[in-house]
C-alpha cells in the first residue's frame, strides 16, 4: 500500500513536470540592455526595430504599459501559447502591481503566432479581440511578408485599445510622497537642533545666573566670534538631503520589465 | 541561589527556543497553505469562466446548425454535474481533487465532441460570433491550464514544507494535510483542441 503511494506520488511528479512546462535554458534571456523589439529571428531592418521601439517606449512611458514583440524562428516542441506564457513570466512584461503587460510573439518557420495579455490586460484586450487583431491585422500582412506593417498596425491597435486604462502616474505620486517624506525629516531636524540648542542655552543660563534670552544672546554672539576665529560651529558644514534626487524621469531608452505576471489570457493563430 | 537562577533562566530558555520553533513553523505553514488556496480560487474561477461560456455557446450553436441534439444535451449536463462538484478550499485533499477534475474532464470531453461536430457546418465557422465565442474558449482553457500549473507548484510547495523534518512533526498535530495535485491530461481529459 505504502509502495503504491509513493509510485503514485512519482507518476504525478513526472506527469507534472513534463507536460506545458518550458525549460528555462530554453528561453532568451531578458535583453540588456532592456528592449521592447526583439527580433531573433532577423526579419525587421534596423530602422524598422526602431520605429516600433520607438513607439512602445513612448506608450510605456506615458501609461506604464509594455507591449513587447518577441520574434523567434521556432518554438521547438512546445505550443507557441505555452513558450510565450514561459517568456512572458520569464522576463516579467508590465508593472508588478498592475500586471500590465502584453507579448505578442510569432515564431517564423512555424508560422505560429500568439498575443499573450497580463492579468491587468485581460479587460481591455479580451481573448476574442486578440484573435481579431491576429486574424484580421497581423496574418494578412505576414502572408505577404509585410512584417513590419502587420506588427506596426497590430500595436497601434492594442494601444488605442488599453489607452485610459492606466496612465504613468505612479512615478509622479511616489516623488511627491517622498518630497513630502523629506520635508518632514527637514522639520524634524531642524526641531531637534532646536530643542539641543534651548537645552544647551539653558544649561549655560543656570550656570551663569543668566536669564534665558541673555544667555541665548551670549551664546550665539560667543558661537559668531567662535566661527570667525576657527571656521567651525553648531551650524556650520553639516548638509543634509544634498545630492538626493526624486522622481527623475528616465527619458530616452527602455527602462526594463517591471515583473508582471500572466494568467494565460490571449489568442493565437498561424499564418 | 545562583543554581535556582541558571536552571530558571536554561527553562526559560528552552520554552523560548520551542516557542520560537513552533511560531516559525506553525506561521510557515499557514502562509503556504494560504498560497494553496489562492492559487486554487484561480483554478475555480476559470472553470467558473469556461461554465459561464456554454450557455452562450450553446445558444449560438443551436441558432445556427440543425443540431444532433445529444451532443448539446451531453455538454448541458456535463455543465450541470461539474457545477454540483464544489471543493472546499480547506478540503484540498488528493481525494476531493480528483472528483474534481473527473467532474470537469467530463465537460471538457463534452465541449471537444460538441467543437469536433461544428467543424462540419460553414455557415457556424463564417459567424463573427461564434469565432469570438470560440477564441474566448480557447483562451479559457489556456488559463485553466496555467492556473492548474500555479496550483500544482503551490501545492508541491506546501508538501515538500510539511513533509520534511522537523515539520512533519508538526504539520500533523495542526492539522494541516498533504494537497492533491492535477494530473496531466489523459486521453479522456484532454480540452478541447480548438482548431480554426
Amino acid at each position: 500500500m505504502q509502495k503504491h503511494r509513493y509510485l503514485h506520488i512519482i507518476i504525478v511528479f513526472v506527469a507534472v513536470f513534463f507536460t506545458g512546462v518550458v525549460a528555462a535554458q530554453e528561453l532568451p534571456p531578458a535583453p540588456n540592455p532592456p528592449k521592447l523589439v526583439n527580433d531573433y529571428a532577423g526579419v525587421l531592418s534596423e530602422d524598422q526595430k526602431q520605429l516600433l521601439e520607438n513607439k512602445l517606449v513612448a506608450f510605456n512611458d506615458s501609461t506604464s504599459t509594455q507591449i513587447s514583440i518577441v520574434l523567434i524562428q521556432s518554438t521547438g516542441i512546445y505550443p507557441v501559447d505555452d513558450y510565450a506564457i514561459a517568456l512572458y513570466r520569464a522576463w516579467g512584461i508590465g508593472q508588478k502591481d498592475k500586471n500590465n503587460g502584453a507579448l505578442i510573439l510569432a515564431a517564423m518557420t512555424d508560422r505560429r503566432m500568439t498575443i499573450i495579455t497580463g492579468y491587468g490586460l485581460e479587460g481591455s484586450l479580451p481573448d476574442g479581440i486578440c484573435k481579431r487583431i491576429i486574424e484580421l491585422v497581423i496574418k494578412p500582412a505576414f502572408k505577404e511578408q509585410n512584417y513590419y506593417e502587420g506588427l506596426d498596425a497590430a500595436t497601434t491597435e492594442m494601444m488605442q485599445r488599453v489607452k485610459g486604462e492606466y496612465t504613468a502616474d505612479e512615478a509622479n505620486n511616489d516623488a511627491s510622497g517622498s518630497v513630502l517624506g523629506a520635508i518632514v525629516i527637514v522639520i524634524l531636524i531642524f526641531f531637534f537642533i532646536f530643542f539641543a540648542r534651548v537645552i544647551t542655552v539653558k544649561r549655560y543660563a543656570r550656570l551663569n545666573n543668566l536669564g534665558f534670552w541673555t544667555a541665548w544672546m551670549l551664546l550665539n554672539a560667543a558661537d559668531n566670534a567662535n566661527r570667525r576665529n576657527s571656521g567651525g560651529g553648531w551650524s556650520g558644514g553639516s548638509s543634509w538631503g544634498g545630492g538626493s534626487s526624486w522622481g527623475g524621469g528616465s527619458s530616452g531608452g527602455f527602462g526594463g520589465f517591471g515583473g508582471g505576471s500572466t494568467g494565460g489570457g490571449g489568442a493565437t493563430g498561424g499564418w | 541561589m545562583k543554581r535556582s537562577f541558571i536552571i530558571i533562566g536554561v527553562i526559560l530558555l528552552i520554552v523560548f527556543i520551542i516557542y520560537r520553533f513552533f511560531a516559525g513553523t506553525y506561521n510557515q505553514m499557514v502562509s503556504e497553505d494560504e498560497n494553496v488556496k489562492n492559487k486554487w480560487a484561480q483554478v475555480e474561477n476559470q472553470y467558473q469562466q469556461r461554465m459561464d461560456l456554454i450557455p452562450n455557446l450553446v445558444n449560438t450553436v443551436k441558432g445556427a446548425a440543425e443540431f444532433e441534439k445529444g451532443t448539446l444535451t451531453a455538454v448541458v449536463e456535463a455543465r450541470a454535474s461539474a457545477t454540483q462538484v464544489k471543493v472546499d478550499p480547506s478540503q484540498l485533499t488528493p481525494e476531493n481533487i480528483e472528483k474534481f477534475q473527473a467532474a470537469q474532464g467530463q465537460l471538457s470531453t463534452a465541449l471537444g465532441r460538441l467543437l469536433m461536430v461544428v467543424e462540419n457546418y460553414p455557415n457556424l465557422k463564417a459567424n463573427q460570433n461564434f469565432l469570438e465565442l470560440q477564441a474566448t474558449l480557447e483562451g479559457t482553457e489556456r488559463r485553466i491550464a496555467v492556473a492548474r500549473k500555479d496550483f500544482n507548484d503551490a501545492a508541491q510547495s506546501f508538501n515538500t514544507y510539511i513533509r520534511k523534518f522537523p515539520q512533519t512533526l508538526l504539520a500533523g498535530m495542526f492539522g494541516f494535510r498533504e494537497k492533491g495535485y492535477f494530473q496531466a491530461e489523459k486521453g479522456a481529459e484532454k480540452a478541447p483542441e480548438v482548431k480554426f
